[in-house]
């Protein structure tokens, strides 16, 4: 132990010595150089102390205490109020934030709702999909194209999009169903582009780069949001003063109650048998087919089930933005989303909903940092797989207990090979 | 042997072949497995006793032969021609792996619940619906739990229900293994090598558990087919025995019978290794 603190502060008096035991001074001709001993040594006075510190305390824990398992275990606790404290600070945020505040919610919303989405595919099934944006894209130009064409109304188009989506999904499924880990990830990439490339160049239908404008906004039981007011608006029918900070309150609560849907089905199909045999098949499939469960329906209703939720949150943002294009749906988004879920603990819905939160708020409130935002971003990312490989919020809590339920450290649970 | 009414083989295995390319693993064997009794399949390593038990659980689709399954009731299944997880779920054939496959994240009655997903969920719609409480599925629920309590108390391993299946001790892992394929209501159960790597009290458990299996513990008849080279096991429990050697069938008869049978005394001491003929002089 004295031994490594005297290392450390030979190492730090090689670098110091130079760096802070020459001082430059401008002199009256030239520089002249300033020894300065006394700073060197407490520098390394305080590099061997630091040192002798830290391996004493590290000596000092008791060895079980500094497991992954034991922080996970820690992090369940605060799970348990950290939880209703979000859910009630997104509940009560319109109350008192203002607009620019409540469209970061809606934006940190929709990447909830998608990280949560794609948690059922990748979380659970254990599929890693690369190209879930495909389905984001599928929801919003299913909403733009039956609200401009046919005329539609955005909570008729809501199911319809979710319903395209889960198709979608799984005509996807039905290609790498053999697939397992990277050639499925490639795969699903390249089923993402593929999307992305047929929007773009089938101008007939989806106007090409052009997008689709005009797409009609969300109404409450026929009440519309215009900013003018006017006859059958929500202004109107309440008898209050006109306001376009209405509808993005309504928007916010929309998105909220989409993303809280997406959560509660989730955790519900989790406890059932499909959501057990989704997790199964991460954990083993040979064992899964062994036991008589059909593989292929297993991973096609993740895929379709992942997709749907995909397929709200695109008609929501479409209804949101009133413009679409294929700009919106490249590889970034999808990368996006995956980070969200890795960095929140595979399978976790708060941790999801945290990353979520720190990614997409995070970016949102350094964008003053301008291009250094992703370099931080990225370290940002690099520390915390070191710190934490398996996400902010790690390990599963059991489906189904006899006694009480105990939580799974995060070593036990396989990740999943496709 | 009394088995007065003459009435079909459980499992009739007729001219079984296996290639992979150029390699014969198994070929033209024919065995049966009869109802009610304990079959054993053993042979020096790679006698493609293994192989044999892929394609009874449809894990390998046969090159040639067939395998004929006959329930009680008299249903008839080609498991040649069938997938693996309709052999699982409709034949009704569970087997145990080799190296143990549990879900080792998932709790210890997780993996029982896995293995009564068919019960619970006679299809996708149902399993959804069951998401808005539609469906009935909570007394069902309550039954699968019942049911993996039952085995649970069966194995002795109730008090570590709620714990991971991956932490549990490697013998616990194997009988937690057998416990799983007998949620699925199995008629055939294929266990490969149950007794690998257990220490010499744990596997007499484990003939104990297999006995009571073959009584009928499950409340339904349910025979067991199983691959084994700890011959203390092999002679103690079983009813019937078939030698594999290279691909083919060897000996087949009772235990007694195959024991002296000097064409499984030659297989061993020709290939076998100094343990096998030991384990097989010992008994």
């Amino acid at each position: 132990m004295l031994r490594d603190a005297f290392l450390s502060a030979l190492v730090a008096l090689g670098l110091f010595g130079a760096m802070i035991g020459l001082k430059t001074d401008v002199g009256a001709t030239a520089l002249t150089l300033t020894p300065r001993p006394l700073a060197v040594a407490v520098a390394v006075g305080l590099v061997f102390v630091g040192r002798l510190a830290l391996l004493a305390w590290k000596k000092a824990r008791p060895p079980h205490a500094t497991g992954p398992g034991a922080l996970a275990r820690r992090m369940a606790r605060i799970g348990h109020f950290v939880a209703p404290l979000l859910l009630a600070f997104a509940v009560a945020l319109p109350l008192f934030a203002g607009r620019y505040w409540l469209d970061m919610g809606i934006l940190v919303l929709t990447y909830v709702m998608l990280g949560w989405g794609l948690n059922i595919v990748v979380g659970l099934a254990g599929l890693l999909d690369l190209g879930y944006v495909a389905f984001y894209a599928v929801g919003a130009y299913a909403y733009a194209l039956l609200s401009t064409q046919l005329g539609l109304g955005f909570w008729t188009c809501l199911p319809l999009a979710g319903i395209l989506a889960a198709f979608w999904g799984m005509l996807l499924g039905f290609p790498v169903l053999r697939l397992r880990g990277d050639y499925l990830a490639i795969v699903t990439l390249a089923f993402g582009e593929i999307i992305r490339v047929v929007l773009l160049n089938w101008v007939s239908l989806t106007g090409g780069p052009n997008g689709i404008s005009g797409i009609p906004r969300p109404t409450l039981f026929g009440l519309t949001f215009t900013a003018g007011g006017g006859e059958g608006s929500f202004a109107d029918f309440f008898g209050i003063e006109p306001s376009v900070s209405h509808r993005v309150i309504f928007l916010y609560y929309v998105i909220l109650g989409l993303a809280l849907l997406t959560n509660w089905v989730s955790l519900r199909l989790r406890r059932l048998p499909l959501g057990r045999a989704w997790e199964a098949l991460r954990e083993d499939e040979v064992a899964c087919r062994s036991l008589g469960i059909n593989v292929t329906v297993t991973k096609l209703t993740a895929f379709a089930i992942g997709a749907a939720f995909g397929g709200f949150a695109g008609a929501f943002f479409a209804t949101r933005q009133a413009f679409v294009s294929p700009e919106s749906f490249t590889f970034i988004e999808s990368a996006v989303v995956l980070a969200i879920v890795v960095l929140g603990g595979l399978g976790s819905q708060l941790g999801v909903a945290l990353a979520a939160l720190v990614m997409i708020g995070g970016s949102e409130v350094f964008r003053d940092l301008a291009e250094y935002r992703m370099l931080i971003f990225g370290a940002a990312l690099v520390v915390m797989m070191v710190v934490r490989p398996r996400g902010l919020v790690s390990g599963r809590a059991p489906s189904v207990a006899l006694g009480s339920r105990k939580r799974i450290a995060a070593e036990m649970v396989t990740e999943g090979r496709g | 042997m009394a088995d007065p009414p003459l009435r079909a083989p459980l499992l009739a295995v007729q001219n079984l072949a296996m290639r992979f390319g150029g390699l014969t693993a198994v070929d033209d064997l024919s065995f049966e497995v009869r109802a009610g009794e304990i079959t054993a399949v053993i042979g020096p390593n790679g006698a493609g006793k293994t192989t044999v038990f892929n394609c009874i659980t449809g894990f390998y689709r046969p090159s040639a032969g067939s395998l004929a399954l006959t329930h009680a009731d008299g249903a008839r299944f080609a498991l040649e021609r069938m997938a693996g997880h309709r052999i699982a779920r409709h034949a009704r054939v569970a087997r145990t792996f080799q190296n143990i496959r549990l879900f080792a994240g998932m709790t210890v009655l997780e993996n029982l619940m896995v293995a009564q997903h068919n019960a619970l969920m006679p299809h996708v719609a149902q399993g959804l619906l069951a998401v808005f409480g539609i469906g009935g599925y909570r007394a069902l629920e309550r039954d699968a739990v019942e049911q993996a309590r039952f085995w649970l108390d069966a194995i002795g391993l109730t008090p570590r229900a709620d714990d991971p299946a991956g932490a549990l001790p490697y013998g616990a892992q194997r009988r937690l293994e057998i416990a799983r394929a007998m949620c699925t209501h199995p008629v055939l159960l294929c266990l490969d090598e149950p007794a690998a790597g257990l220490n010499p009290r744990e596997s007499d458990e484990l003939s104990g558990l297999l006995l009571r299996i073959r009584e009928g513990l499950s409340g339904q008849g349910c025979s067991l087919l199983l691959i084994e080279h700890d011959m203390g096991v092999v002679m103690r429990i079983s009813d019937h025995v078939v030698v594999l050697d290279h691909g083919r069938k060897i000996s087949d008869g009772t235990p007694a019978h195959v024991r002296d049978d000097p064409h499984v005394i030659a297989a061993y001491l020709g290939e076998g290794d100094e343990d096998d003929i030991q384990a097989e002089a010992v008994p």
